[in-house]
């Protein structure tokens, strides 16, 4: 899938994350994250961000997250979700292979 | 020992905090909702959550099911694809109004089982009625499928079909609560009562417990974690009650082992029904005991 567009998921709500995508070609990936768990958690939360990007198959995207103690389970949903916004698409974890 | 049933708690299935936390309030299904408490433009991020939700977080013992979208708007099927995958409990079909609607979310179900490598009919379904036209063909829909474990009423569609509002005794609502417990007692399933959207109204919500309990109910929707602990103590049989029907099966099992056709207890007869409620309530109580959260 390739990010064709601005993408918006999530929302500001407590253990909520909002994810915004939008293209970044040629340019690889950029995470920008702001979280109130940053400290602890912050390594973390890129790591997923990072992790379901490659799971798509997504290689230029810039990422502004805004995390308020999103579980990974949560920060996995939005990425999916603003992904399948930005690049059109439908990628579906259940559809088996 | 069937599952008890008394409160299924809604959880709006695009916020993260509640899906979370829903189990710890002890309700005895979650309810996550895919169907009209989220909005047109968010279906497709509700189902992701509640996907990866299913997937990965650990609710205990509590029943899961997921309200769905039903199969005639364009967000039903891919539901059903997600949410089988997912592998809550239940699917609960809003909006039944046919016992078509309910054979083809059970033929797509059995074909996602398949698909997924699910063991047949382990996916159940509960269906809620929300129409004048549901609440006739009740007794079709409740045995529709051998998935079917429970059939709902919904109360606010209901009465806006029936051109009136809900009131404070629920009159409106008199008929075709008996018609969904008939058809639920005839085909073996729970009988499931709707929401009170009042969550202040304490008092409200207790009169309308206890009217529900008396017809038959075996639950109720609720929409707030504070009316849980009031539906339960409600449907939790009294230890006057538990006391007299252990000293009923007592006196039958006694009866019995002395070939003696006739039996009384403390003077009155005890006949066929009285046993049968004797033993309904001292299963409520066991479960009760053996429920993961007890309020005892």
């Amino acid at each position: 899938m390739r990010i064709q567009q601005v993408g918006i998921a999530g929302t500001l709500e407590s253990s909520d994350i909002t994810i915004h995508i939008e293209p970044n070609e040629g340019k690889g990936i950029d995470i920008e994250l702001k979280s109130t768990v940053e400290n602890q958690f912050g390594r973390q939360i890129r790591s997923v961000i990072q992790e379901t990007l490659l799971e798509l198959g997504i290689t230029d995207a810039y990422v502004r997250a805004n995390d308020k103690g999103a579980l990974d389970c949560t920060i996995r949903a939005r990425m999916v979700t603003a992904v399948n916004r930005a690049a059109l698409g439908s990628y579906s974890p259940w559809e088996v292979k | 020992m069937s599952r008890l049933r008394r409160t299924m708690l809604y959880v709006p299935g695009n916020h993260p905090g509640m899906i979370r936390d829903a189990h710890i309030y002890g309700a005895d299904s979650i309810m996550f909702d895919l169907e009209d408490s989220v909005s047109l433009r968010e279906k497709d991020a509700a189902r992701m959550l509640v996907y990866h939700a299913l997937r990965t977080l650990d609710y205990g013992n509590t029943e899961l099911v997921v309200r769905v979208n039903g199969l005639n708007t364009p967000y039903g099927r891919v539901d059903f694809e997600a949410m089988v995958a997912a592998r809550p409990n239940a699917i609960r079909l809003p909006k039944a109004e046919t016992p078509d609607d309910i054979r083809e979310a059970d033929e797509l179900i059995t074909q996602l089982e398949e698909l997924h490598g699910i063991e047949y009919g382990k996916i159940k379904l509960m269906a809620a009625v929300e129409s004048a036209l549901g609440v006739l063909n009740a007794y079709q829909i409740a045995t529709a499928s051998k998935r079917l474990i429970g059939i709902a009423i919904g109360a606010e569609d209901f009465v806006t079909d029936l051109k009136t509002t809900r009131s404070d005794d629920g009159i409106e609502l008199l008929a075709a609560r008996s018609q969904i417990l008939f058809a639920a007692r005839a085909a073996g399933i729970d009988a499931l009562d709707t929401v009170f959207s009042d969550v202040n109204d304490e008092a409200g919500f207790m009169q309308e417990v206890k009217l529900i309990k008396q017809l038959g109910f075996d639950g109720k929707s609720i929409i707030n974690p504070r009316q849980i602990e009031i539906v339960h103590r409600i449907f939790t049989p009294t230890e006057e009650e538990v006391r007299k029907s252990v000293r009923i099966i007592e006196a039958i099992k006694e009866a019995e082992e002395k070939g003696s056709g006739v039996v009384s207890l403390d003077g009155k007869m005890i006949d066929k029904p009285i046993v049968e409620r004797a033993r309904r309530v001292l299963q409520l109580n066991d479960a009760v005991k053996n429920s993961y959260f007890s309020t005892r």
